[in-house]
């Protein structure tokens, strides 16, 4: 399989008078993946997606979105037949029941799939007749992943998609989601759970204060990152714990603990070479790295 | 067949699958010629990334445990070298089974017995052997 990037940015920026909201991005989001997109609330997610899109102009820098330039008004328009969006705000026609929607977009779109829409109809157990406007934010957000899915989309991007499911819907999000990848879409989503980023992602970019502080496969973090707990008989010699590969050190008097993402072998041959008295290392979660690389980052601000 | 991925293990899933699915030949719960689900349904089973199901699979089959079949799923095939390494392993663990029934007669713990086994099994191996 070739990994053609279906999503690139270089240097994309997007200010709001004082306030940069997304800074020099560089994002590459490779083809027939599942990318997931972290970050804090603020962050920057929703105003580079919607950059994406064509939606709102970058302030400087650029990028492609499979290999079209979303600075393009001409190119983004061609773009979007083949990109699907569900957004945070889910606009729909309040007026129109389920079914009316369905038929009303089907209409937009060629490839439409009738047969994955009734299909998902059935699966999300949404009611043909209700009127949109009195759908649950739940049912609304399954509707629109209906609408986005059955269009049968080369990318699918999606923000925030979880948001207000209950666990049963979320499930039914992310298997819809693998299911889609599984038929060669590539899938981009935007999440503040982590958890469901961590199921089903291959690589994941975590976005804080409108920077890329990570770009990663799970892969990578299941292998290379862990948690090392070292206890001193005296005060613990932080200092001597500047080496490659740790990503952040806590010390709490004689406890050290730190965060590597690799060269672990060399850090534990430190511990025992300054006598440490006992020496854990356990895997980490995405959970974890996530709240250390943001913190550390604020630190740095 | 049953499996169990852990997101937070500290190991990829597709080598959890890998190392399920070897496992389960090894110990027999999958035999030659046992269908496994194609790459999409199996993903879709676990919730995981249709790629991590494909890397798995990829693996196995360059291992000449799992064959491929365009259109019609995965197939667990066994080599007679592998065949003969599963026949090994189901002696290795009558062994291991009659051993420990012997200890446990001799009154050691479970626990006891377990970091015996733990402890000899991390001291550097006199005869190397290759599989």
């Amino acid at each position: 399989m070739i990994d053609l990037p279906a999503i690139e940015t270089s240097r994309l920026s997007k200010s709001y008078g004082q306030m940069e909201a997304v800074r020099d991005l560089n994002l590459c989001v490779t083809a027939n993946r599942i990318t997931g997109f972290l970050g804090s609330n603020g962050a920057g997610k929703s105003t580079t997606i919607k950059m994406l899109l064509g939606m709102i102009r970058p302030t400087s820098g650029g990028g492609a979105v499979l290999g079209r330039r979303i600075d393009h008004p001409a190119e983004s328009v061609k773009l979007r037949r083949d990109v699907a969006y569900v957004s945070e705000d889910k606009r729909l026609y309040g007026y129109m029941t389920v079914e009316q929607t369905i038929r009303f977009t089907s209409g937009f779109y060629p490839g439409w799939r009738s047969e994955t829409a009734w299909l998902l109809l059935r699966k999300y157990e949404l009611p043909p007749e209700r009127k949109v406007r009195s759908l649950s934010k739940g049912m609304r957000t399954k509707l629109a992943l209906l609408l986005a899915i059955s269009r049968g989309p080369k990318l699918l991007i999606l923000d925030e998609p979880s948001e207000g499911l209950d666990p049963v819907g979320v499930e039914q999000l992310l298997e819809s989601l693998v299911s889609q990848s599984g038929e060669g879409t590539t899938v981009f989503f935007s999440s503040h759970q982590i958890e469901e980023v961590e199921r089903i992602a291959d690589r994941v970019c975590i976005l804080d204060h409108g920077r890329l502080l990570m770009d990663l496969s799970l892969d990578e973090i299941r292998e290379g990152y862990r948690q090392i707990d070292v206890v001193f008989p005296v005060e613990a010699p932080e200092r001597e714990f500047r080496l490659p590969g740790v990503e952040s050190i806590e010390t709490k008097g004689r406890q050290l603990r730190l965060l590597s993402s690799g060269n672990t072998d060399e850090i534990v041959a430190q511990a025992r070479a300054l006598s440490a008295s006992e020496i854990d290392v356990a895997p980490v979660g995405l959970r974890e790295i996530f709240l250390r690389t943001v913190k550390s980052s604020h630190a740095l601000v | 067949m049953f499996f169990k991925l852990t997101a937070t293990s500290g190991q990829p899933l597709y080598i959890q699958l890998v190392q399920q699915i070897r496992h389960a030949v090894e110990c027999g719960a999958l035999r030659h010629g046992d269908q496994l689900p194609g790459i999409r349904t199996l993903a879709e089973e676990l919730t995981v990334s249709p790629n991590t199901v494909a890397k798995a699979y990829s693996e196995l089959e360059h291992d000449g445990i799992l064959e491929l079949r365009q259109g019609s799923g995965a197939f667990i095939c066994l080599s007679r070298r592998s065949r003969s390494v599963v026949d090994h392993v189901e002696d290795a663990r009558q062994r291991a089974g009659a051993l420990i029934d012997e200890l446990r007669e001799e009154g050691l713990r479970d626990d006891e017995i377990r970091r015996v086994f733990e402890a000899e099994l991390l001291r550097p191996a006199e005869v190397t052997v290759r599989r």
